[in-house]
């Protein structure tokens, strides 16, 4: 009897290329492709996670060639032939999937290795899982595994402090554009987390002003009430471009929001002072010609990886430390999910004592008409007590560490010595 | 005696620069803060070494020794020298100094595959307007060499930037707008001075030769720099021409200022073609 196979498919922004994660990052939120998952025949549990680096399938299903095949059309639908399914996307199964979790829990697989948002973004895609009861026993063992190692890496590891988000690229990008940050406006275009991080390393490093545009206002003036800022719709946007020098765009809008043609008049009017794009958005907000005006500058989320490449130094030798922590624990589960593939047989075990049992009682008890009724509990008790004592070592046996490493052989074993086949 | 002193000199200029360029090029790799301090103070010798170097030949020559190729080219690597480290004390751009050191080497060798010999000055050269017309022309060439150094490095930077490949170049240069600002006060100094150079000029002509204005190929030239770089100010300061356009307009401006200097001479002669 296999046990159940933990399988991982996804894409990031290391396998896959911008224009092709922008075909399938699902902005209609969690509950519609949970849904839609929830009908491939043949998976137990399965748990999404979609972020504007990665997009991630984690499925624990039964191990099945065709479940694989559908799942990644599931991922890409119709917009990627198979070829392109097998250069972009990665699947790691059991041991491999645990660990490459891992990894994206503790961040050791972000853009921006040891930022903390990834984190966030997992436990908000879990909350969706568990509410639409996605998830099983494994998947939630797992995943709040995956938090705890998240933890320790930052606790016991520098990785969160040397490094910061994405916003510390775009602050390096800032200052080799403008010399110092000092006066600089900033725009941010959508309200979002991401916006906001952003906005507080640039504030942090000498940016004045901050203008917050927004489709809902009322957001826009929470954000830009913490930096003393003022809120805008975003059809002023362009109005703006004439007074700010840093914009950051962010909103979850389905098309460009902002062209070329929008741009360059306003770089007359600007006197030609450079504009400094940053469009972290995913499908992007920016037109990317943007980047051919003069005096403009355009940077999208994978452009800001290269940038994230220099400092890479720095943070690696707190990532060797952080990487020992994921193998350490990846092991350790995989540990317990040994242990879960003996439960089965444990449980067969058991059941086959009580069977027997109940067997014997039932042939016996009629006989023993003078019994009394508390003396008929008495001899079942015993009964049970006698089978249960009978496979309490063999299943301290099976149990043992000793067994770990050759569990299925044991589990064969004790299938034919019990004679469990039968169940 | 003295001459001895001068050729030992002009040796040791040539060495000094040639070990201040070779420290910059180990600082602009290894990036090793120390070098450029090190680097910055050789350049500093170098110029003081040049400095001397053109007293001495003053001293010999017993006129403002700048009417030769060899003196013109030392006097443009001096002033080149000198505008850096005085720009220096004002402003820190990163790693300009290993591009003009780079420059200033590249002229000195030139000066020195020139003769060195001390021709008898001519008499329309005998003038008091020589040192004032000649020496804030050169002042005015070695800013505008300064502002062609930061296009250089300008049009470096925004490639990397623009193209997004974050190579060698992205971490050593400064940024976009520390390179700009040097182009805006390169140039505005190197226009004063030039503007300076073709009034003087203008005057010591009517003195040497009756008339203000003669339309010789080299006034003519100058003149046609003057306005390629009147035009870019002009245009910074009116619709804001910065950044790349004003950066390839240095370097535009300063081939404009070479050809002047000596394609002028060699190719189209005149009255005016000395050396300088």
């Amino acid at each position: 009897m296999p046990a159940d196979t933990i399988l991982l498919l996804g894409v990031n922004h290391k396998s896959t290329p911008l224009a092709v994660r922008e075909k399938l990052a699902l902005s209609s939120g969690y509950e519609e492709p949970l849904r839609a998952l929830s009908r491939i025949k043949g998976i137990r549990e399965y748990h999404l996670l979609s972020t504007c680096n990665r997009v991630e399938l984690l499925v624990c299903a039964r191990e099945d060639e065709l479940i694989e095949k559908e799942l990644q059309r599931f991922l890409f639908g119709d917009a990627l032939t198979a070829e392109e399914y097998d250069t972009y996307l990665y699947s790691y199964r059991n041991k491999e999937a645990v660990h490459h979790l891992f990894s994206v829990a503790a961040s050791l697989d972000s853009m921006i290795v040891g930022e903390s948002q990834i984190l966030g973004q997992l436990k908000e895609a879990y909350r969706y899982a568990s509410k639409q009861k996605c998830t099983g026993p494994i998947l939630n063992k797992l995943l709040h595994k995956s938090f705890s190692v998240a933890k320790r890496v930052r606790t016991e590891t520098c990785i969160g402090s040397s490094a910061v988000s994405i916003s510390f690229a775009a602050v390096e990008l800032a200052k080799k554009i403008f010399s110092s940050l000092e006066n600089k406006k900033v725009l941010l275009i959508g309200a979002g987390e991401m916006a906001e991080l952003a906005a507080e390393h640039l504030v942090g490093n000498g940016a004045t002003d901050v203008v917050v545009a927004n489709r809902t206002l009322e957001n826009a003036l929470d954000l830009a009430k913490r930096y003393n800022g003022q809120a805008v719709g975003l059809d002023e946007i362009v109005d703006q471009l004439a007074r700010v020098d840093i914009i950051v765009s962010s909103t979850g809008a389905s098309n460009v929001i902002l062209h070329k043609n929008d741009v360059k008049p306003i770089m007359r009017d600007r006197m030609n002072k450079p504009l400094f794009f940053i469009d972290i958005a995913v499908p992007r907000d920016l037109d990317p010609a943007l980047n051919d005006l003069d005096n403009v500058y355009l940077y999208d989320i994978d452009d800001l990886n290269n940038v994230v490449e220099l400092n890479k130094a720095e943070r690696d030798k707190e990532a060797i430390k952080a990487r020992r922590i994921v193998d350490e624990e990846a092991l350790k589960f995989e540990d317990w999910l040994k242990g879960l593939a003996i439960t089965p047989t444990i449980a067969a075990l058991r059941k086959k004592g009580n069977r027997v049992v109940q067997i014997e009682l039932e042939r016996t008890l009629p006989r023993l008409k003078s019994m009394s009724d508390a003396d008929r509990k008495t001899i079942e008790k015993m009964a049970a007590a006698i089978a249960s004592r009978l496979l309490h070592d063999p299943v301290l046996f099976l149990k043992s560490d000793s067994c770990k490493d050759s569990s299925d052989m044991k589990i064969d074993m004790y299938h034919s010595v019990f004679g469990l086949e039968e169940e | 005696m003295l001459s001895e002193i001068n050729y030992l000199l002009f040796n040791a200029v040539l060495l000094v620069s040639f070990v201040a360029c070779a420290v910059y090029l180990v600082f602009f790799f290894s990036q090793k803060e120390k070098l450029r301090k090190v680097a910055r103070m050789i350049f500093l010798s170098s110029g003081i070494l040049q400095t001397c170097y053109i007293l001495s030949r003053y001293l010999i020559a017993g006129y403002t020794p700048i009417t030769s190729q060899h003196e013109a080219i030392v006097f443009f690597a001096w002033s080149v020298t000198w505008g850096y480290l005085s720009f220096h004390w004002r402003y820190s751009v990163r790693n300009f100094g290993t591009f003009v050191s780079v420059l200033v080497l590249i002229m000195l060798l030139t000066a020195a595959m020139a003769s060195r010999a001390f021709n008898p000055l001519p008499p329309a050269l005998q003038s008091v307007w020589l040192p004032v017309h000649a020496g804030v022309s050169v002042m005015a060439y070695g800013f505008l060499a300064l502002a062609f150094c930061g296009g250089i490095m300008y049009l470096l930077q925004e490639r990397e930037l623009k193209s997004k490949r974050f190579g060698f170049f992205f971490t050593r240069l400064p940024s976009l707008d520390s390179l700009d600002q040097l182009n805006s006060h390169c140039l505005t100094a190197g226009f004063v001075f030039l503007t300076l150079g073709i009034i003087s000029g203008s005057i010591w002509a009517r003195q040497a030769w009756g008339t203000y204005w003669q339309w010789d190929p080299k006034e003519t030239w100058s003149l046609i720099t003057w306005f390629l770089y009147a035009a870019q100010i002009h245009q910074r300061f009116t619709v804001g021409w910065r950044g790349k356009r004003a950066a390839v307009m240095a370097i535009v401006g300063f081939c404009a200022v070479l050809f002047t200097l000596w394609g002028v001479t060699f190719l189209l002669g005149g009255i005016h073609s000395y050396a300088g």
